[in-house]
């Protein structure tokens, strides 16, 4: 099927913007491949099924929306924990802000300098699993972000790590267009936990490519800060070994516009991969989680778990797919979704779906949306709880199946503190 | 204590009127029952007076130690001490039992001027209460009323009773439900309660209830009214004869 003129347009129109790192290297055969795969597919249009509830139209433009940078008045994230701090100011790497990363215990590396260094399994990661993740569906951004990333950094755990690496995005120009692509292999038997926060620049596109081996854990928590006019798009593409886990949970706070991407393929038995978000949004305000997860082996468990409260013209999207190879028996595969409307304009639009060939599977999804229960509401009121309290424990409350899902539960409950303190913010 | 004169309810979204004139006088420290056939109005008078929504009073006044709590806010009329067991306790999926009454119980402070309760005399109270309900400490750490028996929740309801102190006790069929022991169990948690300070309006379809509260004052609600007001021994004539010739003789 031919590829609609206007597609293929607009990607010559934001390439055309664009310069392709320089370096040599491996790195630039893997961008130049990119960069072909993008000009065949196009970039996405209002009229493609996959981004039928998000248009993509800022997020595919040559330039920039600009986003005034938000002053945060809360404390950074991950402060209070040991870790690796890996900084990047609106996009570009800033040492003297990071930690010295020969401290990690880790094969870590920028992207700038490991393109051009002979490290054979970035070269094995580089783009290759984002190219992978092209089919069935097409992710034309990612393709973007291989062939134009300038910064990331590469990382290589080859036993359990000794902290988190944190990477720390922050937003300094209302103008900034930043692109960043992160390549992580843990090698068998690795733990490692990959920690990210701050919401990056005016518009960010983001690409992480995670490579588990057999045996090997792989831990995730990300929070997108409370920037209110920040635009983002970012990708997951993960490939899991046998018995190997894969665990990441995702908070998001304000920004305009924000899709994350997570497509996860379980290619070893008894593998297991938790997605989950949770997401709080008011006013102009839409966020788009798309997630795509292929079971391809045996007694492989995946869970996603999606929770959004929104209010005042918010808008929720949930895309979320479960495709079950014919040879993966024993499947167990579970999915939920659900809004939290809190005045009448907030909107949620869900399509889950499964598609599975083999015949020994339990798979189940579910996704509702819905008001506050004014029964438990009242009940709450009747004990003597404010009403605007009361609204909070209840949305709390919503969102605690997917809190659940962060193993750290220090980190949990800074999470749900702030969200406390958003829910504050709000009331009337 | 509680003055109730007149009072007519209506649905706010149909033209149903429910309470068609009930005048209630109940004096502190005194314990009241409420009986009558099913759909007389005995939840929706329980739920006007607490403050939920989609009634509305045409007519009448509702008092709580001289103050009318009808413009009041459900939370306003709780930290009055004013408490409603629920006929059916709700459920709540991801609200802890600890945190919500823990919640409940400063926010009444907070609302009265008080100083909040330490999460440790919190705790302590909580226990000693919850055991004398036999309510075990695993059904406190679960989600509000969440995976409970019918009986459990009805203890529940009397457990928050207990921690909050209220003034004004409403009692909502609280004993329907409930097994043989439970509804020992509940009505030595009122009794244990019952002062002078505090006044307890209780409905319910049976007289076992009230062989272990014994009332001072027995109501009969019919279609939105109380038609007959009389001593203990009015709820034992209802339990022989049932309701048809008590009306009749009304009508
Ligand atoms: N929200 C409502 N919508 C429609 N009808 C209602 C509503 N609330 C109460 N009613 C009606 O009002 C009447 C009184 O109901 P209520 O629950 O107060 O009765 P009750 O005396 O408590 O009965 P029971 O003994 O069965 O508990 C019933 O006919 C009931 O159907
Ligand atoms: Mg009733």
């Amino acid at each position: 099927m031919a590829v609609p003129k206007i597609k293929t347009d607009a990607a010559e129109a934001r390439i055309a913007a664009l310069q392709v790192p320089e370096g040599g290297g491996w790195i630039t055969a893997a961008r130049g491949d990119a960069l072909s795969r993008l000009r065949a597919i196009g970039l996405p249009g209002r009229r493609d099924e996959y981004w039928k509830y998000t248009q993509p139209d800022s997020l595919i433009a040559p330039e920039a929306i600009r986003a005034a940078v938000f002053e945060n008045d809360e404390g950074p994230m991950f402060a209070d924990i040991d870790r690796l701090k890996v900084v990047f100011v609106d996009g570009v790497f800033d040492a003297d802000a990071s930690d010295d990363l020969a401290q990690a215990g880790l094969e870590i590396e920028r992207l700038e300098t490991a393109g051009q260094a002979d490290i054979h399994w970035a070269k094995d990661l580089y783009g290759v699993l984002e190219s992978h993740g092209q089919t069935p569906v097409q992710r034309p951004l990612a393709a973007l972000n291989t062939g134009f990333a300038r910064d990331g950094v590469i990382i290589r755990a080859t036993g359990k790590a000794v902290k988190p690496v944190n990477l720390v995005y922050l937003h300094e120009s209302d103008s900034s267009d930043a692109i960043l692509h992160h390549c992580i292999k843990l090698e068998k038997g690795a733990d490692l936990t990959i920690l990210e926060n701050g919401p990056a620049a005016a518009r960010f596109n983001k690409v992480m490519e995670v490579d588990i081996a057999e045996g090997a854990a792989f831990h995730h928590v990300r929070t997108q800060g409370r920037d209110h006019e920040r635009r983002a798009v970012t990708h997951v593409f993960a490939r899991l070994g046998a018995e190997s886990t894969f665990k990441s949970f995702t908070v998001t706070v304000n920004g305009m516009l924000t899709r994350n991407e997570c497509v996860i393929e379980l290619t070893g038995d008894d593998a297991i991969a938790h997605v989950a978000g949770a997401v709080v949004g008011d006013g102009d305000f839409l966020h788009d989680d798309t997630v795509f997860i292929t079971h391809d082996a045996q007694r492989c468990e995946s869970r996603q778990v999606f929770k959004k409260v929104l209010r005042n013209g918010a808008t929720g999207v949930f895309q979320g797919k479960i495709l079950v190879k014919k040879d993966a028996q024993k499947t167990d595969g579970y999915q939920i979704s659900q809004a939290l409307l809190l005045d009448e304009d907030a909107q949620f639009y869900a399509k889950p779906e499964l598609e599975i060939y083999a015949d020994d599977v339990i798979c189940s999804h579910g996704s509702t949306s819905g008001a506050i229960d004014d029964e438990a509401l009242f009940y709450l009121r009747s004990r003597g709880i404010p009403e605007s309290e009361a609204q909070d424990l209840l949305v709390l409350a919503f969102l605690a199946e997917a809190i659940e899902e962060i193993e750290d539960s220090a980190i949990a409950n800074d999470i749900l503190a702030r969200l406390e303190g958003w829910l504050g913010r709000r009331r009337r | 204590m509680l003055e109730i004169n007149n009072l007519h309810v209506k649905l706010e979204e149909e033209d149903k009127v429910i309470l068609k004139g009930v005048t209630l006088s109940v004096g502190a420290g005194e314990v009241h029952a409420i009986m009558g056939p099913n759909g007389s109005g005995k939840s929706t008078l329980s739920y006007v007076l607490s403050g939920r929504d989609g009634y509305e009073v045409t007519e009448g006044t509702a008092s709580l130690l001289g103050e009318n709590i009808l413009e009041m806010e459900p939370e306003e009329r709780a930290a009055a001490g004013l408490f409603l067991a629920f006929q059916y306790p709700v459920e709540i999926p991801g609200v802890g039992n600890m945190t919500f009454l823990r919640t409940a119980l400063n926010a009444q402070r907070k609302a009265r001027g008080e100083d909040e309760m330490s999460a440790a005399d919190f705790l302590k109270l909580i226990r000693a209460k919850a055991k004398d309900l036999k309510i075990d400490a695993d059904m406190l750490k679960r989600p509000v009323n969440m995976g409970f028996s019918g009986g459990e929740k009805k203890r529940n309801e009397i457990l928050q009773m207990a921690m909050l102190e209220p003034k004004m006790c409403i009692l909502d069929e609280t004993d329907s439900g409930l097994d043989v022991d439970a509804m020992k169990l509940v009505a030595d948690g009122v009794n244990a309660l019952r002062s002078e300070g505090r006044s307890f309006l209780v409905i319910t379809h049976y007289q076992r209830l009230l062989d272990h509260i014994v009332p001072d004052v027995v109501h009969i609600m019919a279609d939105g009214r109380i038609v007959k007001t009389g001593g203990a021994d009015l709820a034992l004539e209802v339990e022989k004869n049932g309701y048809t010739d008590l009306l009749n003789e009304v009508a």
